[in-house]
């Protein structure tokens, strides 16, 4: 800690530009959460300020009006698989990368890390059309092919640095005992790297909830669209109704925030260490 | 077959899903743009050859040059206020005892949220009667009485400020993890010497943390390359392509005039861009920049 350096009136100096700046984070999000329960009569006289009088109706009318219901399970939906399919190939592959190395893997690790870099609007149009041709355009199981591959470069880094620190010996000893490599991988390395899986399984997850460019791009029928893009649509059907618009953000931010408070230190070391690596 | 249960050939099993997926999403696609850049293919029918037309016709469009100067705009925008915004403040949480974790998390939240949701808050809050101009005008300012979005000459900024409100708390968080490593000894022996708040930065914590410095810096002009979803959702690019980056004009020569040819050659400029950038910054760390 770094906190000799300081004397009384610079530390008062501090906390008062420090708290302006988190004024203007917090702020907005603020509004956002006002309006979400204020009447909608109620934003010609007072537009930013704690609502006067509460409306916890607009939850429920956004919820009807937008059918939430089929939208978040197509989120939820998304989320669930794009998890599962990108912990488990990545799971499997940062276990090869860290422990086993077979000859010639750093081509892999290379071509993942270029993949990292590669804006999407290169080969977002031919993927488009090869989606249409293998009728996986308006899918959910298309979109979730597309999400594990995206992150799956970054999952299997992170996997793969936290497998490299398992002691060797362990594996020696489970070789020795007779252990196939699967064995090794399901009996050893798994059980020991829960923390990387749930790190590893947050960032995918928020990823894919908040996930625009691909859902707009490859989901156009209304019955399959997740959150974000219905959420986009939504602000153009009820353009002056604000309470209805913020009530239906704050039911996309309230899973956000509520996994936030409960792993913030996991998301933030999963997403600032994913990018430092990548 | 004793090849397939050989222990190196079964370590290879463990890679070929990543790899299978990545190529089959990513690579394969990647590499089908890179050729489709030379021809005038439009989605359906025929495939033509038409060599570099299509990059001849990139240098003469105006729109695109309007667009690739609004990314350069864009990414020196991004360089300098998110970033000094952020080294100002990780430094100060430096120097306080008490509350740094919520300032930590305060900064950090708005880069966890959709950005949907960051575009509606904001574009509510540049809403000229209901949003800040109208509680200005209530003060007797007259300041965002129109919406920035909607104004030539500011919309470009408008938008990547929203996007830069939420991105800046990523950089308080990265700088800190570097000055966190910071020995406290030489703040100490500074102190001693004399040492003001500003050169203590400039001269001890600023040399201590150029790698995550530099690694800032390439993050931002990679990342500053496709931008889209701000522009798409606030402006669309508007009001008369002021606001207009590569990335969204990229997809509406793709999606609404689905000319793959060209689109495709949009994407190949950038990618080589982007592709640049990081061999770039690989040759600064071969020759001892210690990034």
């Amino acid at each position: 800690m770094i906190v000799a350096k300081y004397r009384r009136r610079e530390v008062i100096s501090n906390y008062i530009i420090l708290i302006i700046f988190a004024l203007i984070a917090i702020l907005p999000l603020a509004v956002l959460l006002f309006n979400s329960i204020k009447p909608q009569m109620e934003f010609g006289v007072n537009p930013l300020g704690p609502p006067n009088e509460i409306r916890f109706e607009n939850f429920s009318e956004a919820w009807v009006k937008g059918e939430y219901a089929k939208v978040f399970f197509n989120s939820l939906k998304l989320v669930v698989g794009s998890v599962f399919l990108c912990l488990a190939v990545s799971l499997a592959a940062g276990f090869s990368l860290a422990k086993l190395n077979p000859k010639g893997s750093a081509i892999i690790a290379v071509y993942l890390l270029v993949g990292i870099s590669i804006p999407a609007q290169l080969y977002i149009v031919p993927l488009f059309l090869l989606w249409k041709e293998i009728h996986l355009l308006n899918t959910h199981t298309g979109l979730i092919i597309i999400y594990t591959a995206l992150n799956a470069p970054f999952a299997t880094f992170l996997i793969r640095s936290y497998m490299i620190r398992l002691p060797d010996e362990l594996f020696e000893a489970a070789r020795l005992d007779g252990a196939n490599t699967f064995q090794l991988f399901f009996r050893v390395a798994l059980p020991l790297s829960w923390p990387v899986i749930l790190t590893a399984g947050l960032i995918i997850a928020l990823a894919v909830w908040n996930e625009f460019l691909f859902a707009l791009t490859f989901i156009s029928e209304e019955g399959f669209k997740p959150m974000a893009t219905i959420l986009f649509a939504f602000q153009w059907r009820f353009e002056n109704n604000y309470a209805l618009q913020s009530a239906s953000a704050i039911m996309m931010v309230a899973p956000v925030a509520i996994l936030f408070m409960l792993f913030q230190r996991r998301f933030i070391s999963g997403l600032t260490s994913g990018g430092l690596k990548g | 077959m004793k090849i397939f249960s050989n222990k190196n050939f079964v370590a290879w099993y463990f890679v070929f899903p990543v790899a299978f997926i990545h190529l089959f999403v990513i690579g394969i696609p990647s590499l089908a743009s890179l050729a489709l850049c030379l021809t005038d293919w439009r989605g359906l029918g025929e495939i033509n050859y038409i060599g570099f037309e299509n990059f001849i016709e990139l240098f003469d469009d105006r729109y695109l040059k309007k667009a690739i100067i609004n990314n350069v705009i864009w990414t020196i925008a991004f360089l300098t206020v998110p970033v000094g915004i952020a080294l100002t403040c990780a430094y100060l949480l430096t120097g306080i005892k008490r509350g740094q974790m919520f300032f930590r998390l305060a900064f950090f939240f708005p880069y966890m949220l959709a950005s949907v949701i960051n575009c509606q808050i904001w574009k509510y809050l540049f809403h000229p009667i209901h949003g800040l101009g109208g509680f200005f005008e209530r003060i007797g300012w007259e300041f965002l009485a129109v919406s920035p979005f909607t104004t030539k000459s500011t919309s470009l900024f408008a938008v990547a400020f929203v996007d830069g409100w939420h991105f800046w708390g990523f950089l308080v968080v990265i700088y800190l993890t570097g000055m966190y490593q910071v020995d406290n000894h030489l703040y100490e022996a500074a102190d001693i010497e004399g040492a003001t708040k500003f050169q203590k930065f400039r001269y001890i914590t600023l040399p201590m943390i150029r790698p995550v410095f530099i690694f800032s810096i390439m993050i931002i002009i990679i990342w500053s390359v496709p931008v889209f979803d701000y522009v798409y959702i606030l402006t669309g690019g508007g009001p008369a392509y002021s606001s207009e980056v590569i990335a969204n004009y990229m997809y509406s020569q793709a999606f609404e005039r689905f000319d793959v040819g060209y689109s495709s050659a949009i994407g190949t400029l950038m990618f080589f861009y982007v592709m640049i950038i990081v061999a770039m910054f690989g040759l600064f760390r071969r020759a001892g920049w210690d990034i």
